[in-house]
């Protein structure tokens, strides 16, 4: 219901009393109003831009934030005012869609922080009043459209590829963006320049060469070197037909690639080859042939693959379909009109080229569209008049829809300039994102290294470096989720190369024939992991993870503990190389000694993939001295 | 070319009825209407000083011109009835509160009507009632006027009702309304009739004390 309606119910309300003496039954009960009816001044306070406005003006929407209680919870006692934390000059627009009813979209503000406005204050764009509707609406798609447009820029060109893709949709991914792998990149522009030879060699095989000895007539280079350019169209045939195989086969939706535009293109491309093969050496059907052969005309457009601004013209002569069909439909009305009155204003002269109307269709062509060849004049002074007015108006029909034609060009071509541009700017800006995210893990990491995790004891809080209560709480956070997970966090680097001498390891491991429960995990190869697990789970051993006990068993072990066969190179690389093999390697120790369960660590990946998680050794003070103990 | 001097007549066709439009609001908004002072409103009405300010913000701001047409009525009637057509009630109701018959209501005649239908006696509303009743205002309520109201108010109900109106219950109703209010059976209802009918009517009078808090 319209605001200012609110205004008029208690009128009309009142006005129910002519309804009193007809009524058959009694009146129910009005609603009992137990806040005062006075009107009152609330004030607001948006960011220290305070407001002062009528109760009832923000009553007239209940359904919005100012309008209905929801409002209360931004009451300030001390100050007795309403504080809103958000944009001051935004809540202008805000507050007068309360007191005129009307909202308005101011045209200089961005059109996401109007909507987040909105939002917050609880009301809905559709009611913006018509003057301002269009605008918006302008601005939201074009935004929208910018918005899917990264997104798509995003996810299309430089994802990696998921690890386990098939061949199928590497091929695909190949065809799609050759600039990912060197081969892509060679195979699209050999295609290229196969295009290219085979167009060329299409232009020049009509070109007259000169004739054979004793022959008169001028042949066409065709004729002439047959064989040379049956031997070039061949191969460009062959690497076309390769090339649309491979294409075929690698799409994910064969059905849709073969609908496509450049699918069709390909295969118009190279058809008429293989009809020539097939036809017979026939003098009547060769005719037939010949024309076929204007197909390969077609292959100039699989440069459309090759080139952007191709593209985009072609798109933009898709997009302006109604314009285009505008211009053809007037142009066709007019050359109509004016082929008839021309054919009857030349009727009479004798030897007039004006023979038929669809005969004048040529020459009203040619004068509209200016060129003016010159092989049909009139000759009488009406089709002369009527002449300069074809030309006159055909000068007019055609400049009117190419404006749009033009603007639209524009628009794409600028759009698709942008889009280049922040693909370019994207490479940077994700690369400074990533440098930023493992800034944070990399404090984490850092901040347990420093034996964060003690700041309990008052001494070791000292070599602390000054961290905000918010990082704390962070990295107590963090921590839990390792305990809870019994994995921890490290970096991107050491996962690598640990995942690579995970590997070494394990096979050294078995080599050397340990005991059978230890092992090495790594989440990175989770076949592996799962044996081992399902190992582990069978001896039954758990391993106490708390830290003071870990303290304990550590410090057994390092009076106890030998050399390690495989681990020690493993182990002496870096300091934070440790794998899980040591926690395991506490395991098969323990398992002589009676020790306090625990959990057996799991090999499940904790969420995040930016941090993958790997069981490690998080003291990293202590696992200097271990290195040399875990071995068994 | 031919579709081009088309399109040039047409626009030139189109211009002609929107100027005169335009014309048509610039003089509506000429005609500003301001009321006559607070203290004198307040003297003549019921309201407080207060209750008359808070009511001229509210028709001020929707009705910046200072007065308000019939076709601004109905359309505010037909928002608070979505359910079925409220307009020729809201004909009547507008003539009602239109005391001057100029075809607009003031402030000054929505105050009143208001301050009686609220603040009045039993005795005045019954009049703005009866008034009400009484379409071309010659003082008596034939059937066919209440004829004419009722079906106004049936149509606000709109088409979905429950029980479903089958059958002529308008013109039932005005029967059972007859019998009642016509005392001496001459097929009209006269204000003296019409008040002494209602004030025997229990429940009615009950009812009349409802509205006054509306405000």
């Amino acid at each position: 219901m319209a605001a200012g309606v609110a205004t008029w119910l208690p009128f009309a309300r009142a006005a129910a009393v002519g309804w009193l003496p007809l009524a058959k039954k009694t009146m129910p009960k009005p609603p009992v109003d137990k806040k005062s009816r006075n009107d009152e001044i609330l004030f607001v306070n948006v960011s220290g831009l305070r407001f002062q406005t009528w109760k009832n003006t923000l009553d007239r929407y209940p359904d919005t934030l100012l309008g209905s209680s929801e409002k209360e919870f931004f009451f300030n006692e001390d100050t007795q005012e309403y504080f809103f934390d958000r944009d001051p000059e935004m809540f202008r627009h805000i507050l007068n869609f309360y007191r005129t009813g009307k909202l308005h979209y101011p045209r200089q503000e961005c059109i996401q922080a109007f909507d987040e406005e909105l939002a917050f204050y609880g009301i809905v764009p559709d009611i913006i009043g018509d003057c301002c509707m269009e605008e918006y609406r302008d601005r939201k798609k074009e935004n929208q459209e910018r918005l899917a447009e990264d997104t798509e820029a995003e996810m299309a060109t430089d994802t990696p590829l998921p690890p386990h893709s098939t061949s199928r949709e590497r091929l695909w991914r190949a065809f799609e963006n050759p600039h990912t792998s060197t081969m892509a990149l060679v195979f699209y522009y050999v295609t290229g320049f196969f295009i290219a030879v085979s167009v060329i060699a299409n232009v020049v095989e009509t070109v007259p060469c000169r004739p054979l000895k004793g022959s008169k007539k001028d042949l066409p280079c065709g004729e002439k070197y047959s064989l040379a350019f049956f031997c070039m169209d061949t191969a460009c045939v062959l690497i076309f037909t390769f090339e649309y195989l491979m294409r075929l086969f690698a799409a994910p939706s064969r059905c849709k690639f073969m609908r496509s535009v450049m699918s069709v293109i390909d295969v118009v491309a190279i058809m008429p080859y293989y009809i020539g093969l097939v036809m017979p050496e026939n003098e009547d059907v060769s005719g037939a042939f010949v024309t076929l052969r204007v197909f390969r005309v077609f292959r100039i457009f699989k440069f459309s693959r090759h080139s952007q601004g191709l593209r985009i013209l072609g798109y933009t002569l898709k997009s302006c379909a109604s314009e285009l069909g505008f211009l053809l439909f007037s142009l066709t009305m007019a050359i109509i009109i004016f082929a008839t009155v021309m054919f009857y204003a030349e009727k009479g002269t004798k030897g007039t080229n004006f023979t038929s109307i669809p005969a004048s269709f040529w020459y009203t062509i040619v004068t509209m569209t200016t060129l003016g060849y010159g092989d049909m004049v009139p000759n009488t002074i009406a089709g002369k008049i009527f002449g300069s007015i074809c030309s006159l108006s055909g000068v007019l029909v055609i400049a009117l829809p190419v404006p749009v034609i033009v603007s639209n060009f524009s628009r794409i071509y600028h759009q698709n300039q942008r889009a280049d541009k922040m693909r370019a700017q994207q490479k940077v800006r994700l690369a400074r994102i990533r440098l930023a995210k493992k800034g944070t893990t990399n404090a984490f990491l850092q901040y347990k290294e420093e034996g964060g995790f003690q700041f309990r004891e008052s001494d070791s809080a000292l070599c602390l470096k000054n961290r905000s209560s918010f990082e704390h709480q962070h990295h107590h956070l963090l921590h839990c989720l390792e305990k809870t997970t019994n994995h921890e966090f490290t970096d991107e680097l050491t996962f690598s190369e640990m995942c690579m001498t995970e590997s070494v390891g394990y096979r050294t491991s078995r080599s050397t024939s340990i005991s059978s429960q230890q092992g090495v995990t790594t989440s990175c190869c989770p076949r592996r992991a799962k044996r081992r697990a399902i190992r582990l789970a069978n001896s039954t051993v758990s391993v106490s993870r708390g830290s003071v006990q870990e303290l304990d068993t550590l410090q057994v072990h390092k009076t106890s503990a030998g050399p390690q066969s495989s681990r020690s190179s493993l182990n002496a690389r870096t300091e934070d190389l440790k794998l899980n093999c040591e926690d395991r390697d506490f395991t098969a120790a323990i398992i002589s000694i009676p020790t306090p369960p625990a959990n057996t660590p799991d090999e499940s990946l904790p969420p995040s993939p930016a941090i993958p998680g790997i069981l490690r050794n998080s003291r990293s003070s202590f696992t200097h001295e271990t290195v040399k103990i875990s071995s068994l | 070319m031919g579709a081009v001097v088309g399109t040039l007549t047409m626009q030139t066709r189109q211009r002609q009825p929107s100027r005169d439009k335009i014309d048509d609001e610039l003089e509506m908004t000429m005609v500003c209407h301001r009321p006559e002072g607070l203290e004198q409103l307040e003297a003549q009405t019921n309201f407080t000083k207060q209750e008359l300010q808070v009511l001229y913000r509210g028709f001020k701001n929707e009705c910046p011109s200072g007065v308000v047409n019939e076709e601004t009525f109905k359309h505010i009637y037909a928002q608070f009835f979505p359910h079925g057509d409220a307009s020729t009630y809201a004909h009547y109701l507008f003539n009602a509160f239109d005391t001057g018959n100029n075809g607009s209501i003031k402030f000054e005649d929505f105050v009143m009507g208001l301050s009686t239908l609220l603040r009045g006696t039993v005795r005045d509303k019954l009049e703005w009632t009866f008034h009400l009743y009484d379409i071309n205002k010659d003082g008596f309520i034939n059937k066919e006027e209440m004829t004419e109201i009722v079906r106004a108010i049936y149509d606000m109900m709109g088409k979905y009702t429950y029980p479903a109106l089958k059958g002529d219950v308008p013109k039932q109703h005005v029967d059972t309304f007859f019998e009642k209010m016509d005392k001496n059976k001459d097929g009209v209802v006269t204000l003296e009739e019409f008040v002494l009918a209602c004030q025997e009517d229990e429940n009615m009078m009950k009812s009349m004390q409802l509205f006054e808090n509306v405000m």
